[in-house]
């Protein structure tokens, strides 16, 4: 796959991890700067969704299967959403840890995939 | 965690019957326990669909293996519900569950150490959730010590 985006989302991921966390030490919810950052980590990790989509409609195959390759992909893409969703609702510092957890999630997915897809 | 420490002394049931219990709907999702929710939320959807997608691709591979994983994800997604749900009831099933998880934590990361040949494919909880970064050990501990400190709340 775009070995180039998966680390793109993954180093963003983690650095959204380490900005929430920061904001998580400092005792703060999550703010409208925050819901900007995980909404660009969502667009990248989007983004690949469709390559990857487009790269099996071109007949090219993952080494561990489809099915899983697919799963993941999809599980990539709706891991910050969704925690960004349940920080929504908690509007503490452990709202800020679960967006937080949740993008380390996210950057684990991806070295996930990068092993699923293979060279 | 100064609080959680205490694990050592229950509190005796006569002192627990007379806090009020007015609290009953008291939330077990919001706080830290938003983070348990998470977690455990991711987990529900990981084991659930690694072992629904195992069994449909070969469930002759490792029936073993693939059972397991579908018994964690039914686990996991009961201690979810109930820490949305709230409340004493519900407080209790998720320490039951938790307990539940951690000993099947226990009991098959040791089995697949002791007897390899029994998982040619592994689990959630192979080798005490090494493949998960052991978060399936520390989560049902962590799970207890919020659960029962949710009680003095």
């Amino acid at each position: 796959m775009l070995d180039a985006l998966t680390v793109a989302v993954a180093v963003t991921a983690l650095a959204l991890a380490a900005w929430c966390g920061f904001a998580a030490y400092r005792d703060q919810p999550t703010k409208d700067w925050h819901f900007i950052g995980m909404a660009v980590v969502s667009v990248l990790a989007l983004a690949q969704l469709l390559v990857g989509i487009v790269q099996l409609a071109r007949g090219e195959r993952p080494d561990q299967g489809m099915t899983i390759f697919i799963a993941y992909l999809i599980g990539a893409f709706t891991a910050v959403p969704a925690a960004g969703f349940l920080s929504l609702s908690e509007r503490t510092r452990w709202g800020s840890v679960t967006v937080a957890a949740g993008a380390v999630v996210l950057a684990v997915l991806e070295v996930r995939l990068y092993d699923i897809w293979g060279n | 965690m100064r609080d959680t420490d205490r694990t050592g002394t229950p509190a005796s049931p006569a002192q627990e019957r007379n806090t009020p219990r007015q609290k009953q709907q008291f939330e077990l999702g919001s706080g830290p326990g938003r983070v348990l929710v998470w977690f455990y939320g991711v987990f529900t959807v990981a084991a659930a669909s690694r072992s629904i997608v195992e069994m449909v691709l070969d469930f002759g591979k490792a029936p073993l293996a693939y059972v397991l994983s579908a018994v964690a994800a039914v686990v996991y997604g009961f201690i979810t519900y109930s820490l949305v749900r709230g409340g004493e009831r519900a407080r209790r099933a998720a320490l039951v569950c938790c307990a539940a998880e951690l000993a099947g934590v226990l009991i098959v990361g040791t089995w697949t150490l002791l007897e390899p040949a029994a998982f040619p494919d592994s689990t959630v909880w192979s080798e005490f959730g090494m493949g998960y970064l052991f978060i399936p050990v520390i989560l049902p501990v962590t799970g207890m010590i919020w659960l029962r400190r949710a009680r003095n709340v």
